[in-house]
Formats: C-alpha cells, sequence, structure tokens
C-alpha cells in the first residue's frame, strides 16, 4: 500500500497539546487513509490517548493542524467529529447498560416518528430496533435477545454493541482504544474479525493496543508515538515484534521533527 | 489455532461467545422481571384480600372515591419524585415546595381577588411558577455546583418551608376563593369521579407517556444509567437534569395547589414526610434508586399500595397502625428485589 501519495482521511500535522507543565504532544503527526487499519502503539505516557481525544474533537490543540480529506479543520466537540464521520470506541465502552441495545446505538441521535408525533418529542424505537439488529446483523455480532438491556449482556456482546454503534455512524474514522484489553481469547478473535470487516466497508480503523502480535496480525501499518511525537511507522509485512518495540522504546528512530 | 479454523469463513466465526452468555429469558421471566407487573399483582391481590374480608363495605363507589382522593395528591408528587430517582437523584423539598406554593397560590388568589375562573387561573399559575422556581434552583445546584441531591434538597426542604413560614408568620391562610374548593377541591366528573382524581390520574398519563416513549424520557433514563455515557453521546447532562427538577419543583406547585383546593387552606405543618411518602411509593413502583430504570406505571401501583392498605385496615377493623409496618416491609422487599434483579444482570 502506496500511503504516501493518497490524501488521507484524517490526518494531524504537527499536534501539540499541554496540561499545565506535561507536554503530551510535541508536535505530533498522524494520518490514516480509507479502508486500512492503523495501528497507532506506543508505550504509556507516550501521548496515544491524547492523540486520539484531539482527533476525536475531545481535547482542542495547542498547535498544529488537523485535516479532513486534505481541508483544516477545527473540533470544537466530540459532536463536531461525528459530523466528520468520525467515532471512537471508549475502552469503557461508554453504554446505557440499563437501556436496549437499539436504545444505546441510536443514543443522542434518535430516529423521531414522523409528522406531529415526531415533532412532540416521540421515539420511533421500532424503525431504531429494526435497524439496530440489522446493524448487528450485518458486522456479525450475536445478541440472543435485544429486547434484555445491556447489563444483562457479557463483556463480549457489550462490545459487539459498542462497535457497532461506531460503526453505524463512521463513515471515515473509528478510533477503538484497547478493545480487546478486558476480553477473553475467543472474544478477542471475535472482535478482530469485526475489525476486518470494518476495514472491507471502506473505514478506517485506528487500533490502540499494547497487544504487539494483536498488532501484527489486524493492523496494515503501525505507527509509534514515543515521547509525544511519531517516531517511527511500519508497513504490514516488513516489520518485526522487536523493531516495533524497539521504536516504542527509542532504541530505534525514523522522524526526526522535520515538518513539526 | 490451526489453520483449519483460520479458513472458514467470516461468517462462521461471528461475534458470538457462547461461554458466558445467558440464554434469553422466557416471557414468564420477564413479566417478572419487569417489577411494575408484579407490584400491580400485589396490589391486585390486596384488593381481592380486603374484598374477600369485607365485600360489603371495602367494594362500593364510595369507598373506591376515598382510597383515590387521598391518593390523589400524593400521585402528583410521587410522578415528579420518579423522574428526579430514575436520574440517580432524591428530591427531599417536594413537602416544602408543596407548601410553599400553596402559600404563594393563595396570596396571589388574594392579590386578585373575588371568585371565579381568572382567579383560580392565576392561583394555579403563581403555585406552577413557586414550585418549578424551586425546583430549578435544585436542579442547579445538583448540574452545576455538583452538590449531592441528597443535600441539595435537604436544604431547600428546610428553605422552602422557611420562607413559607415567614411569608405567612407561621398561620396558615385561610382565603381559598370557594369556586376553587368547590370544583376542583371537591367537584366530580360526571358527578362520579373526584377533579382531584382525574387531574391526578391525568398526570399520571401524560407524564407516563413522556418517560416511556419520548426523547426527554430516553435521556432522562440515560442519564441516570451513566452521565458519563450520555454525555459522550452528546446529550446536554447538565441542562437535562435541570429540566428534570424543574419538573418535579412544577408538579409539587401542582400538588400544592390540588392541596389547597382540597383542604380550603394552606396545610402549613401537614406535609413534613410527604417526601418520604412519595420515595417510598416510587421506589415501592419498582423505580431504582441507582438511576436508569423505572415507570409511571410501576409509581401509580406504588401509590396506591400504601393507600389501599390503610384503608383496608380500618375497615376491616385491624388497627391502622400496621399500615405503616406493612409498608415499611413492602419497601425493603422492594429494594431487596432490586438488587437481586441487578447483581443477577452484572
Amino acid at each position: 500500500m502506496t500511503a504516501g501519495e493518497r490524501t488521507p482521511l484524517l490526518e494531524a500535522r504537527g499536534v501539540v497539546k499541554s496540561f499545565g507543565r506535561v507536554r503530551a504532544l510535541r508536535g505530533a503527526n498522524f494520518a490514516v487513509h480509507a479502508g486500512e487499519v492503523v495501528a497507532l502503539v506506543g508505550d504509556n505516557g507516550a501521548g496515544k490517548s491524547t492523540l486520539v481525544k484531539t482527533l476525536a474533537g475531545v481535547h482542542h490543540p495547542d498547535d498544529g493542524q488537523l485535516l479532513v480529506d486534505g481541508r483544516a479543520v477545527a473540533f470544537h466537540s466530540p459532536v463536531d467529529a461525528r459530523e466528520h464521520g468520525i467515532e471512537v470506541v471508549y475502552q469503557d465502552l461508554a453504554l446505557a447498560a440499563e437501556l436496549q441495545p437499539a436504545a444505546n446505538l441510536y443514543l443522542g441521535r434518535e430516529i423521531m416518528r414522523r409528522g406531529l408525533l415526531g415533532k412532540l418529542g416521540f421515539l420511533d424505537d421500532r424503525e431504531m430496533k429494526k435497524r439496530g439488529d440489522g446493524a448487528f446483523h450485518d458486522l456479525g455480532v450475536r445478541i440472543q435477545d435485544t429486547n434484555a438491556s445491556v447489563a444483562a449482556m457479557s463483556g463480549g456482546q457489550r462490545q459487539g454493541v459498542a462497535v457497532a454503534r461506531a460503526v453505524m455512524w463512521a463513515n471515515r474514522v473509528v478510533f477503538m482504544d484497547e478493545p480487546t484489553a478486558a476480553l477473553g481469547v475467543v472474544q478477542t478473535r471475535n472482535v478482530l474479525d469485526l475489525i476486518k470487516r470494518v476495514r472491507e466497508r471502506g473505514i478506517a480503523v485506528v487500533l490502540i493496543s499494547h497487544n504487539m502480535p494483536e498488532v501484527l496480525e489486524v493492523a496494515d501499518r503501525v505507527e509509534v508515538l514515543r515521547l509525544g511525537r511519531r517516531v517511527a511507522r511500519f508497513e504490514r509485512g516488513n516489520v518485526t515484534m522487536e523493531e516495533i518495540v524497539g521504536a516504542m522504546t527509542g532504541a530505534i528512530e525514523h522522524e526526526k521533527e522535520k515538518d513539526a | 489455532m490451526t489453520d483449519a479454523a483460520k479458513t472458514e469463513p467470516a461468517e462462521a466465526i461471528a461475534l458470538e461467545d457462547d461461554l458466558d452468555a445467558a440464554p434469553p429469558a422466557p416471557w414468564w421471566a420477564r413479566l417478572v422481571g419487569g417489577s411494575s407487573i408484579w407490584i400491580g399483582m400485589i396490589l391486585v391481590g390486596l384488593i381481592a384480600a380486603f374484598a374477600i374480608v369485607e365485600p360489603s363495605t371495602f367494594v362500593s363507589v364510595a369507598n373506591a372515591r376515598n382510597i383515590s382522593t387521598d391518593a390523589a395528591i400524593l400521585l402528583v408528587l410521587a410522578v415528579g419524585q420518579t423522574f428526579i430517582i430514575i436520574t440517580a437523584g432524591i428530591d427531599l423539598s417536594v413537602g416544602s415546595i408543596l407548601v410553599f406554593a400553596g402559600v404563594i397560590s393563595a396570596k396571589v388568589m388574594d392579590a386578585v381577588g373575588g371568585e371565579g375562573t381568572g382567579t383560580i387561573v392565576a392561583g394555579l399559575i403563581g403555585a406552577l411558577v413557586a414550585g418549578g422556581a424551586w425546583g430549578l434552583l435544585n436542579g442547579f445546584l445538583v448540574a452545576k455546583a455538583n452538590i449531592t441531591p441528597l443535600i441539595v434538597t435537604l436544604g431547600t426542604f428546610g428553605m422552602a418551608l422557611g420562607a413559607a413560614l415567614v411569608i405567612t408568620g407561621g398561620i396558615d391562610e385561610r382565603d381559598v376563593p370557594y369556586d376553587l374548593i368547590d370544583s376542583v377541591g371537591t367537584g366530580r366528573l360526571f358527578g362520579e369521579i373526584p377533579w382531584l382524581v382525574v387531574i391526578a390520574l391525568a398526570v399520571a398519563a401524560v407524564f407516563g407517556v413522556l418517560l416511556a416513549k419520548t426523547r426527554f424520557g430516553r435521556f432522562t433514563l440515560a442519564v441516570g444509567s451513566n452521565k458519563e455515557a450520555a454525555r459522550r453521546a452528546g446529550i446536554n447532562v447538565d441542562r437535562h437534569l435541570m429540566k428534570v427538577y424543574t419538573l418535579g419543583g412544577t408538579l409539587a406547585g401542582l400538588a400544592g395547589f390540588l392541596s389547597l383546593a382540597r383542604f380550603g387552606t394552606t396545610t402549613i405543618g401537614g406535609h413534613a414526610t410527604d417526601n418520604l411518602q412519595s420515595i417510598t411509593a416510587v421506589v415501592i413502583g419498582g423505580t431504582s434508586l441507582f438511576g436508569g430504570i423505572g415507570s409511571i406505571l410501576g409509581t401509580v401501583f406504588g401509590v396506591f399500595i400504601p393507600a389501599v392498605l390503610q384503608n383496608g385496615f380500618v375497615i376491616t377493623g385491624v388497627q391502622p397502625f400496621w399500615q405503616q409496618i406493612a409498608v415499611g416491609a413492602v419497601l425493603i422487599a422492594a429494594v431487596y428485589l432490586d438488587q437481586l434483579r441487578r447483581s443477577r444482570n452484572r
């Protein structure tokens, strides 16, 4: 894949973000293209979470540029990022456990009844359930009883609901923050398969993970953050676990602060 | 993992994890799990029991009227309390807001003067605005100042009653228009159903639909279920909490107006335990104190169970003090069942 020649779906250039005296991002670059899975790796404190939250509109960069399809944008809130088709699956999933799966898929973006009832605030629960069941089916998320609340579901199923929600609304990028950290072997397998299926839809997936075998299996590219900067990019197939770890720890450094 | 497993098509390795997933609940379990159903059955059982013991006096239009009239004002309070408890909050101030709104309403009607619809409507608006203002203050302190609802409403519980006492000098206002008492207070629809009951059931119906069928209700449940998830979904959680507390205050204001109509006086000293009674009714009705779960139908049952017990004990000759013991036991049982349900789900 020749990533450099096409316009990225989402790109960060020289992003700087400080919290008080802590410089979390020091001119970080990042790019993701349509239909690819990019693993964002780095040691604790490398700035992964801050970068993702900046790209998702949670944080505002102190300096640097965000570009969507090559055009500069400014996200003032997560809602702005979502309007550009960028969704995040948070580590804690951010589901309302007492609500049903469909209500979670559409939370904050409910389908309203037509006509007067809709203007009065009435929800079209039947339509949301129908489309929600369709979304679960398309993604291969198996939920035995979509009338039960999320609280009654297993960890893997909850993960499925959270991923399905992100994929349903994203038309550019889905960020997944350690999606397999709390899962067992079978469930992890299923989430990785799900990531591949999302990629097939032409949506970019950014996977934040500490699990190197997982990264090597599913990622088309690996971008390595260290001390708030991107220090290396690897293509799938010509990288070993040792090289990635070397870049994470500072033993290998490809990119200097050239264009920041 | 073997090579054979790897080459299976994607569909075959769909996201299923049968290892720890529970099978779907059968229909009867879902019925029992929906707690407003079994609470309704308890109510029906109580009514049946009293009807068998004392068929002639318990089963009569007049007695049904008595029970529902006694329950009507509490029901209006409990509807607001339901919304607040669903957000994982609590409102201890409802009884004091009721009193304060009643005092303001009486003062407004006194100032407008005379009898007639115009005066009564002015009194109603005064009660609703006075109640809503206290509710808005509750909501602001809970959402924006981040003070726990228990403390906020314990504070306004004292403040609203104190303010009512300051305004009246501690003496009940008795100049309530006779037209109000005659119509809303003691009048009946079709000569049979007390207007108080009609109004209370209409309030329950409207807000029951609001909770179950509209975006406002969905946001209320979501905020109570997981505030952070609601926030990340783009819901303005602070503003929604303020709306819910304002709704609770406004309904307490309406209850104050109804109380004024029923008793013809502001009954300043008579509402110290309204908060506990309304919370009891809501919780018996299956609304979870942890937030995210609740229904107005359950609250209606929860209001009527203590009312039926009280009335039934009097009629069957049991010391009515037993009612307090029975209601307390039902309350504890309801919360215990709620906890069981949650631990099963997690």
